[in-house]
């Protein structure tokens, strides 16, 4: 067996692990420090390094070190001519004692001549610097022979695509940021631009000011109440800013009538569910549902709604959600020529209507959310901001509310209150 | 007192001298907690660390690089190091790399 035989194998075992080492899902930094130990240890090496370059700083920052002292520099700085010849070089080490003609080697040259350094190895991968190794003499004290080069450089490879990947994550990781960002800034934009319309689909109507608005909010409390995901709760409140996007296209006359408009009139207005599709239609929402909502919000479960009469399994959900917002807005404010009805009264008209003209399950919804906020357990006040203090301050209003949830779910545990505190019998 | 890597120590402090016995398999993880041990002592003020291999079976590229570092560190502090009851295939390979140049074998 030739002499250097087991010192290949040494050095093969060395490089397989190596391999291991670099494919598995340790961190970076584990991942470097034990690579050094490795190509220490295949061929004895006392001290070294392995640093990642920034080609943007054109500088070599230190990852892992072993032997080299707490003085050593931790960023070495390359010049262009430095890069060039590391290039030119490759994974080929090379001989400090050799190089002293390069500007790094002369800057360095006392921190490397103290420590014994003896090879630097820069990392190449695909034509650009990673990186470099630096590796000190050998326990045995000889020089490095051209064989143990070679295994450094085969060793080198393998570290200088851990490096490379490395740097790509890191700037998959940097673009993924950016594009979120830029996500961030577009939806921003997109629901600022919604809020603009809704304002403007409400400065049409004078005696519903903020209207859109505050169907856009209940919308969202009901989503919110169903357990709907951020972005899903974002997009029932844009598919509530926008349902009546149709009016714009309605005479301001009729829609400011104070009185109620005759049939002419009320024909013309109620175009403005169809009208309000064809505007949002072409539009590329984030939300797929938000020119259905417009179309369909005016729709009933029983059938006896418009455009198109549908029944409540025709009829798109985040229609029901803004159809129950869009209702009970307009029964909690004045209008022209109706002033807002009672609290009670609401309550009582929404469960009333539950199953005819509302969803069911989106009244017990609603309703829950509004009685958290009135037991105190949602402190956020969606509703007081909304509704104004007073008018969420109604006598026995969170017991009315309770009551009426108990009775149009009896049997939900969420929502079942024991007979002390509604005065009647709990229901099994 | 034995870790669940086969590694146990015993030291003196009268001699200033402590033992450190190498479980089976001298790898990453028993290395590292070899090394611990070896700069703890070190750091303590002890003049002969002796490591003791003879439970040892095999020792990887990690263990040598490890070692390597040990030998360093008490070179650097003005220790002995000493290499115990060393199995044949053991010392050919601490030969082959220049670790018997550093140590003393017992």
């Amino acid at each position: 067996m030739p002499e250097h035989d087991p010192k290949l194998i040494h050095a093969f075992g060395a490089l397989a692990e190596l391999g291991h080492e670099i494919t598995n899902k340790n961190s970076f930094q584990e991942t470097i420090r034990t690579s050094l130990h490795l190509i220490s240890g295949a061929l004895g090496i006392m001290r070294g390094a392995v640093a990642r370059y920034s080609r943007f700083a054109h500088e070599l920052n230190i990852v892992a070190v072993r032997g080299l002292g707490e003085d050593f520099p931790l960023c070495l700085t390359l010049t262009n001519e430095d890069e060039r010849q590391f290039l030119t070089n490759g994974l080929c080490p090379i001989e400090v004692s050799q190089a002293k003609v390069l500007p790094f080697f002369q800057v360095y040259d006392s921190s490397f001549e103290s420590r014994r350094l003896e090879l630097l190895v820069p990392l190449v991968v695909r034509e650009e610097i990673v990186g470099a190794i630096f590796l000190g003499e050998k326990a045995t004290s000889e020089p490095y022979s051209s064989y143990e080069k070679e295994i450094i450089c085969a060793m080198g490879q393998h570290l200088g695509v851990a490096i490379a990947q490395r740097n790509l994550m890191a700037e998959i990781e940097r673009r993924a940021d950016e594009n979120r960002q830029l996500f961030d800034q577009m939806r921003s934009t997109y629901n600022d631009t919604v809020k603009a319309f809704a304002t403007a689909i409400d400065c049409k109507d004078k005696y519903t000011e903020g209207h859109s608005v505050r169907v856009g909010k209940f919308s969202e409390i009901i989503a919110a109440e169903l357990g709907w995901a951020p972005e899903a709760i974002e997009g029932a409140a844009v598919a509530g800013y926008l349902h009546d996007v149709g009016k714009l296209t309605v005479e301001r006359k009729i829609i400011n009538a104070p009185f109620r408009i005759n049939a002419k009139e009320s024909a013309e207005l109620n175009k403005h569910p169809g009208v309000g599709y064809e505007i949002l239609q072409p539009i590329h929402h984030p939300y797929t549902d938000v020119p259905l909502a417009a179309k369909s919000h005016h729709e009933r479960l029983d059938g006896r709604g418009y455009p198109d009469g549908l029944f409540d399994r025709e009829i798109p959900f985040i229609a029901k959600i803004v159809s129950l917002a869009d209702s009970f807005d307009a029964m909690t404010t004045d209008r022209p020529y109706k002033a807002r009805r009672p609290m009670r009264e609401v309550v009582d008209d929404l469960k009333g209507n539950a199953g005819k003209q509302f969803a069911p399950e989106l009244v017990t919804s609603f309703l829950s959310g509004l009685h958290k906020e009135l037991t105190g357990e949602d402190k956020s006040k969606r509703f007081r901001r909304l509704l104004g203090r007073e008018y969420m301050e109604t006598d026995g209003l969170a017991d009315k509310v309770r009551a009426t949830l108990n009775e149009m779910a009896p049997t939900t545990p969420l929502t079942y209150v024991s007979a002390s505190t509604i005065g009647g019998n709990p229901v099994h | 007192m034995i870790s669940e890597n086969g590694i146990s120590v015993s030291a003196d402090p009268v001699t200033a001298k402590a033992e450190i016995f190498a479980g089976d398999y001298l790898n990453k993880l028993s290395g590292e907690k070899i090394e611990y041990e070896c700069r703890r002592y070190i750091e303590a003020g002890c003049k002969e660390l002796v490591v003791n291999f003879s439970k040892t079976e095999i020792v990887n590229s990690i263990g040598i690089s490890i070692l390597l570092d040990v030998i360093d560190t008490a070179q650097g502090a003005g220790a002995m190091v000493v290499f115990s009851d060393v199995n044949e295939s053991t010392i050919e390979l601490f030969d082959m790399l220049g670790v018997t140049k550093h140590v003393t074998l017992a």
